[in-house]
């Protein structure tokens, strides 16, 4: 059973399963948050000495602070606790440039975490469909404003103002891995200043 | 034949309009009174001489405006055509498939030379003559899709076929029916059409994909799609929406029929040789309901079909607000007549 | 012929490469271009053989580029059908045959950082024109090809003599095998993996990639199964009212053909898809050898790919 409230709605959008041991030459895992936990859960149904060949990155944010311990008895071959996706990014990117055809990459958290490591993934050549994802933690969402470009993180609020050009913007389902964010449109463009009330659609 | 080609524009002051002549062969989407979603697809073989099926990629009178209107779109946002690296290849494909075409279609206007993989192309309209080497992309201006698409109207997919599926992983879209090549780029069939609604439910996507896998070389498809679109804007686009959204709430019983225009797709389905790859032209045709219902067939089909039409579809096609006063112009024009089967006027 | 668009050529050349492969091409009959195509394209044959119309896929070979002649190789098989037979003792030089429009099944993923190609005996043609298409765009492959000897290792001079430390062969005779495993291993992120040969190759191949964690997508093959022979059986065709036997070395797509009926396909082979037929009733068994449909749409019984699968029983009646 998915521990994520996230349902199947139109087809672009993503839907994750749960993460669980596969052979390989190599395990990288990247995670924020509860996502760790994630790992740990996997970790049970895993074969001895499957941390051997592993490599986790840890983004903990506020919540996963006290997983940090648990994710080392699992005594991978390399643990990096990082403070933020962005400070990850050029050691995803190191790792992955090296790695090779039997790599394994797990990815659980929030859907920001995950889309944008799995975009650096696959602009490395590795299929999107052979990246195992796991939701868990907060339901907020990179949203990119389609009129100016500009991504918005963390969204939890729909509509919501646009952090770029200050248009009020409607959330869609409609996902790029390529942006590895949702779809924002101007929500009074028919009808300018009829703002709706925003609502916590992704707590 | 030698087209007129007429001095108009798309934004701003709007002076688009059909001919006569644009009008009679304009391709009206509606072979019956209703409709609903279907797998509506043909073989692209020429029909009835002068109708907009007759060449490849049909010319008409609105080509050099639309190809200027191309250019400010893309001077504004050159994300409107992207291709992603593995793509070049089939941008040559597509590059030669118009260029052949054309001036096979159309000699008066387009000449294409070649001497190997040294060409000279010659486009009349646009004041073009071009020498380069067919796939060295240094020697042309833009990349080859690029190119070539900023000298024949209508958007372009350009879709990968792999693992059992199409990947719009290159494009050229400017003429749009609101949705964004730079968001969508990169997705699979079912991702990009993913929004449409009800047709996923009814298998239209699964079958339209199996017939498009299995387009061949040298046998091109065709299919129609429609919608409705407030003054004759071709770049309805996401980008631009909260700048002509608002256009969609000036309609009023005096202004309608000039105003509000069918906008109809001539989409097209060609198997690239070199690549693999599938091309996905997708042509825009408007007219005026006010220079539509001059074909009294034309008219009342239309009412049947926009009074009938499922609210979700309504919806989607952007018209739901407008229906009423859509249906209060059109019905003028149904006297309750049977009408003949087929798209063709009488 | 429902598999779309046809050239009618002539037979150009005929070359004998060893002692079972030989070379044919073709050129336009009308002294037209043939069309350009892509590496992995195949092309499919009509042959008329005392009376029976055969139609058989084969891997085109040539440059892809070269609109002049098109050539596709032959191994023959004694045990066959036939058709290869066909090829090696009616088809000679000036004589005038039907051949489709290149269609791929078996095409590059021109987003790989690398092609790492297995080929075994026969299944060396499509790589043959992937390779030129490759060198055409500056890309970059390796091809280790496996054959019983080197004298039955068709090409391999020539492919060794243009791609010196890319080509790799392995005779059987000689007991070389590829490590297979050291070769998987260590493949840089991006590689795309293709095997065309014999199914125990292929099965070899698959298999191994999997279990070393390589994903499906990156993993291609093709393999064109000739429509194994059988008991001949009856089949009635609902939809235009016709009842028809499928005699013991035809298939049911060849015979649905015979009686006059138009029925889709593109690969003949049952790895396409494009001839799925809809079964209105059986009572017997689904003899299904494609490679299209799944598990679950066998066992529903409601399916059949007429190209290579056969039936055993009383009744069966099709949608066609």
């Amino acid at each position: 059973m998915s521990h994520s409230p996230i349902q199947p709605t139109i087809l672009s959008r993503p839907v994750y399963g749960e993460l669980e041991p596969r052979s390989g030459s190599q395990h990288l895992f990247v995670a924020d948050a509860e996502g760790g936990e994630a790992i740990l859960d996997m970790a049970r149904a895993a074969p001895e000495g499957f941390f051997d060949k592993a490599h986790i990155i840890f983004i903990p944010k506020e919540t996963g602070q006290s997983l940090v311990a648990r994710l080392e008895s699992l005594k991978p071959a390399q643990l990096h606790i990082a403070p933020s996706y962005s400070a990850v990014v050029p050691r995803l990117h190191r790792v992955l440039s090296s790695a090779h055809m039997g790599l394994q990459l797990y990815l659980s958290g929030t859907e920001g975490l995950m889309g944008q490591a799995m975009l650096e993934a696959t602009n490395q050549g590795i299929p999107h469909t052979a990246i195992q994802t796991e939701h868990r933690g907060s339901l907020c969402r990179r949203v990119q404003c389609v009129h100016c470009k500009g991504i918005t993180e963390d969204v939890t609020m729909d509509p919501f103002q646009c952090s770029h050009c200050g248009l009020h913007l409607f959330v869609r389902d409609h996902y790029s891995r390529r942006m590895a964010a949702f779809q924002g449109v101007c929500v009074d463009a028919e009808n300018p200043g009829d703002i709706p009330e925003p609502v916590e659609r992704f707590p | 034949m030698t087209i007129v080609f007429k001095e108009e524009s798309f934004r701003d002051d709007f002076t688009y309009s059909n001919s006569d002549w644009a009008i009679q062969r304009f391709p009206f989407p509606f072979d019956k009174d209703s409709y609903m979603y279907s797998v509506n697809m043909e073989r692209h073989v020429p029909v009835q001489a002068g109708s907009v099926f007759e060449a490849a990629f049909d010319v008409d009178e609105h080509y050099v405006s639309e190809m200027r209107d191309r250019a400010l779109v893309l001077a504004e946002d050159p994300l409107r055509c992207q291709s992603l690296p593995h793509m070049t290849l089939a941008g040559w494909d597509v590059l030669e498939l118009i260029m052949t075409s054309k001036a096979a279609d159309y000699p008066e206007h387009f000449e294409l030379h070649r001497d190997g993989d040294t060409w000279r192309w010659i486009n009349r309209p646009l004041g073009i003559d071009q020498s380069f080497t067919f796939l060295d992309e240094t020697t042309l201006p833009y990349g080859p899709l690029e190119y070539i698409t900023r000298q024949a109207q209508g958007d372009f997919a350009v879709l990968d076929q792999r693992d059992d599926n199409l990947w719009m992983d290159a494009g050229m879209v400017t003429t749009q029916a609101d949705w964004s090549l730079d968001f969508d780029i990169g997705m699979n069939f079912f991702e990009w059409h993913a929004p449409v609604p009800k047709a996923h439910e009814m298998g239209i996507f699964q079958r339209a994909l199996q017939y498009l896998l299995n387009i061949r070389q040298g046998e091109p498809a065709r299919r129609l799609n429609w919608t409705m679109t407030v003054n004759p804007l071709l770049d309805t686009s996401p980008e631009n929406y909260h700048k002509w959204g608002v256009m969609r709430g000036e309609l009023t019983p005096e202004n309608i029929g000039q105003k509000l225009h069918l906008r109809v797709e001539l989409q097209t389905f060609y198997r690239l040789p070199r690549s693999n790859g599938l091309l996905f032209p997708i042509r825009c045709y408007l007219i005026s309901l006010q220079d539509l219902v001059t074909v009294p067939k034309w008219g009342r089909r239309l009412h049947r079909v926009i009074r009938d039409l499922p609210e979700e579809l309504a919806t989607y096609k952007g018209f739901i607000d407008n229906r009423p006063l859509i249906l209060e112009y059109l019905s003028k024009y149904d006297d309750g007549a049977p009408t003949s089967p087929g798209i063709f006027p009488d | 012929m429902s598999g779309g668009a046809n050239f009618q050529v002539t037979v150009f050349e005929v070359t004998p490469v060893n002692d079972l492969i030989t070379r044919f091409s073709f050129v336009r009959s009308d002294g037209g271009e043939l069309p350009r195509f892509s590496g992995g394209a195949h092309t499919v044959v009509e042959m008329h053989d005392e009376g029976k119309r055969r139609l058989n896929p084969y891997s085109l070979m040539s440059d892809p580029a070269d609109t002049r002649a098109y050539s596709i190789s032959v191994r023959r098989d004694d045990a066959g059908r036939g058709g290869s037979l066909f090829m090696h003792r009616q088809v000679k030089p000036g004589m005038e045959m039907t051949i489709s429009a290149p269609v791929n099944l078996f095409a590059l993923d021109l987003r790989a950082r690398k092609h790492l190609m297995i080929a075994g005996g026969i299944g060396i043609t499509p790589f043959m024109a992937q390779i030129r298409q490759l060198s055409m765009m500056g890309g970059r492959f390796e091809l280790h090809y496996a054959a019983r000897s080197p004298d039955l290792a068709a090409y391999a001079d020539t492919l060794l003599a243009a791609h010196p430390g890319r080509v790799r062969t392995y005779f059987d005779e000689q007991g070389q095998k590829i490590d297979l495993e050291a070769l998987l291993d260590g493949q840089p992120l991006g590689t795309h993996l293709y095997v065309c040969g014999p199914k125990g190759l292929m099965n070899w191949v698959l298999e191994t990639a999997t279990q070393l964690g390589w994903p499906r997508e990156a993993v291609h093959s093709e393999e064109f199964l000739a429509p194994p022979s059988g008991k001949p059986f009856e089949v009635r065709l609902a939809a235009s009212n016709k009842s028809v036997t499928v005699d013991e070395h035809q298939s049911l797509l060849e015979a649905i053909e015979e009686a006059g009926v138009d029925a889709p396909y593109l690969c003949r082979g049952g790895a396409c898809g494009q001839c799925e037929t809809r079964v209105l009733e059986h009572e017997g068994t689904l003899i299904h050898n494609d490679h299209w449909l799944t598990e679950e749409q066998r066992a529903s019984g409601e399916r059949i790919m007429p190209c290579v699968s056969r039936f055993e029983g009383r009744t069966l009646v099709l949608d066609r």
